[in-house]
């Protein structure tokens, strides 16, 4: 990485779904640290440093045996800890032996990882994202890498006018992006607030709702630094009480996204659609998960390409409009976070713990 | 060499006395370093004119790159302390950035911290990094006499009721097997001292059948049984004689004579630079933590970097045998056993 981080390391980001850690070994890097994510026998996630202590072959290319990691290439054993349980061809263990353990908290469907420092891992501090375990939400997602700096996702999904043109045939149109928005931020979170009132409803929520008429729109932003946005939206049919806090004859979504920096320039868009009406019927779940895919495509063309543009064009800057007030409010949130743990002499947690050195055969002097 | 453990020069900027054989150093680095809990740096220490490298746990470290360490000057030693104690403010040292090899794993339901005279060095780090978590780590001292309770009551502030401290001029000592035992099955212990104290720790450890995994310590070669003294080493299939002085380092003296070696690690850790013993008299001080306990016994290799052989002489085997003979079939040594 060259210049500035784009990401703060002493922070809780999603490495995985739930249902992708099981009894396999799972590489993912996160802020460019590769890590193999594995589930123990007890259930519990673990995440490793994807590299060998010995000669650096990632441990995913291993076995999982019993709570343990197999490397693939001389056999040493490395448990959940990172601590080095077996070594070939002799009667000890190395003492220094071990590859970086990450913690690892599973919450709200989301197996969480801390690159960062591990005595600041809070648990705590992992986003509140309740309606992903609540039974009166319903609804799945997926994830997809995305070539871009996770900050474009987070532009994107800050400033929801887009949806007037990128998503235009399913839940964008000309009066959303007209209606007047409220920008507010927090110490950790930014919030973006827009109401469409006594519109047309846009065809996906039309569907959604099931009843002719105008409709009463809401869409709240909500921003948690440094990668989490919980997306509180909705309709209601026109004048039934949804801007005085009365949601009951509408419906409602929480849409949860969730861009985890991999490298500066790519991340994993983890995505999820959890809604309060028919939650007993999976078809809807299906039907929700399917047309999300297509939104969620049409999103990644114009980020990746806006990546290649940047690339491209290297030293240019955005241009920022008076929409895009809630995304700088998140980078300046995000900004903060960087500034704190690189700060000279700020405990900055070096990415790697270092390793021996190469063999070196003695020099021999005459 | 990692980039990580590049040598820098670094700047004395304080010299403290904490007791009447500890003194404590205060570096300045070039840059801002960051140290792990349990870090430690590498310095160059000049000893009868040679470099030669030593290792110190970071006490801690400041936002605006100091560090701090603490040696113990030892008189009958490889000469690193005898150096390390000309230093005044001012002086300039090679030294790497703290390197991290005995950072805590977090998380687990009980710790102990075990340090015997000098080995308290990581300890406030140690300590203090577990308590921020939440834990409250056990924390176990033994010194020779109550002069050289160095940073006790840096830890007492730090760890309360949870630090004993044991004076054996004074009859006390640390219950190992006892406070083994009632550590949670699930525990971990943190260790750092003198040999006998690691070794004693070590077999009851293995001796109750715990994990070996969550037994730490650290080991940077420099203790043994035995004061160090000179000795020579025979090496017959190169027609050697190689003398190590007192203050050297067999590897080094091997190397100086031409004896082609193996090493890495220079702590006693890795195995490189083991050598087969093809005769001794006197014994061996094993120095490494590379060999089991019945391999030290055997006394049929040594780890060149750390051991020594007192009250005695050595011979060994280096791994040079000449070019081979490809004419004929190889010929395992030593013969087939039935």
């Amino acid at each position: 990485m060259d210049g500035q981080p784009t990401f703060p390391l002493n922070a809780w980001y999603v490495a995985a779904w739930d249902a992708e850690v099981g009894r396999k070994l799972l590489a993912r890097s996160i802020c460019d640290q590769p890590m193999v994510l594995y589930r123990k026998k007890d259930g519990k996630a673990a995440a490793l440093a994807d590299a060998c202590w010995h000669r650096l072959v990632p441990l995913s290319l291993g076995t999982l045996v019993g709570d343990e990691i197999r490397c693939g290439y001389h056999g040493l054993h490395f448990n959940a800890d990172g601590r080095c349980t077996h070594m070939p061809s002799q009667e000890t263990i190395n003492p220094s032996a071990c590859v970086r353990s990450y913690p690892v908290v599973e919450r709200h469907r989301f197996v969480w990882v801390w690159p960062g420092d591990p005595a600041l891992a809070d648990p705590d501090k992992v986003p509140n994202l309740r309606w992903m375990d609540d039974p009166e939400w319903a609804g799945d997602g997926s994830m997809v890498e995305v070539k871009a700096d996770y900050r474009l996702v987070l532009d994107n999904l800050m400033d929801l006018t887009h949806e007037t043109y990128v998503h235009a045939s399913s839940i964008g149109n000309e009066a959303l992006a007209e209606a007047p928005f409220d920008a507010a931020h927090g110490d950790t979170t930014a919030t973006v607030r827009r109401w469409v009132l006594n519109e047309e409803a846009p065809a996906f929520w039309g569907a959604q709702l099931g009843k002719p008429g105008p409709v009463d729109r809401w869409q709240i932003i909500h921003f948690m630094a440094p990668a989490t946005i919980a997306l509180d939206v909705g309709v209601a049919p026109a004048g039934s009480g949804a801007p005085q806090g009365d949601r009951s004859q509408g419906v409602g979504m929480w849409v949860i996204h969730i861009p985890t920096p991999s490298t500066s320039k790519t991340c994993y868009y983890f995505w999820c659609h959890m809604r309060n009406y028919r939650v007993g019927e999976q078809r809807v779940t299906r039907e929700v998960l399917e047309a999300a895919k297509g939104i969620l495509f049409e999103d990644e063309t114009i980020i990746e390409a806006q990546q290649r543009a940047l690339d491209r064009l290297p030293g240019r800057e955005f241009y920022n409009l008076s929409i895009d007030a809630g995304s700088l409010w998140a980078r300046g949130l995000i900004d903060k976070m960087i500034a704190k743990e690189t700060a000279p002499g700020a405990a900055a947690q070096a990415a790697a713990p270092a390793r021996s050195i190469p063999i070196v055969p003695a020099q021999v002097q005459p | 060499m990692s980039p990580a453990a590049a040598w820098q020069h670094a700047v004395v900027t304080a010299v403290r006395g904490l007791t009447p054989t500890v003194r404590e150093i205060s570096l300045q680095f070039p840059a801002p370093v960051h140290a792990a809990p349990g870090a430690h740096i590498n310095v160059e220490v000049v000893v009868e004119g040679l470099p030669d490298t030593r290792s110190y746990s970071v006490v801690r470290s400041a936002a605006d790159g100091r560090a701090v360490i603490a040696v113990k000057r030892v008189e009958n030693s490889r000469g690193g302390s005898r150096y390390m104690w000309t230093l005044e403010p001012g002086a300039r040292l090679k030294a790497t950035a703290p390197v991290s090899q005995f950072e805590p794993s977090y998380g687990a339901p009980a710790y102990l911290l075990v340090a015997g005279g000098i080995g308290v060095t990581p300890m406030p780090s140690l300590a203090r990094a577990l308590r921020q978590t939440g834990a409250r780590p056990r924390l176990l001292y033994a010194v020779r006499n109550p002069e050289e309770r160095a940073y006790a009551a840096e830890l007492a502030e730090l760890a309360g009721d949870d630090l004993r401290v044991y004076v054996a001029s004074e009859g006390q000592g640390i219950d190992i097997p006892a406070e083994i035992d009632a550590l949670p099955q699930a525990g971990q212990l943190y260790m750092c001292g003198p040999m006998g104290l690691m070794d004693a720790v070590r077999s009851h450890w293995a001796r109750a059948g715990r994990d070996a995994a969550l037994l730490r310590y650290e080991n940077f070669g420099s203790g043994g049984r035995h004061a160090p003294q000179s000795f020579t080493v025979h090496v017959p299939r190169l027609g050697v004689q190689v003398q190590v002085a007192q203050d050297r380092s067999m590897l080094d003296a091997l190397n100086d004579a031409g004896v082609a070696t193996l090493f890495n690690c220079r702590r006693g850790e890795c195995g490189l630079c083991a050598v087969d013993v093809v005769g001794l008299t006197g014994d061996i001080d094993h120095r490494d933590v590379f060999f089991s306990d019945e391999q030290h016994k055997s006394n049929t290799k040594i780890c060149a970097c750390v051991s020594r052989v007192v009250n005695g002489d050595i011979t060994i085997d280096p791994a040079w045998r000449g070019d081979p003979d490809l004419s004929r079939p190889e010929v395992l040594e030593g013969g087939v056993t039935a």
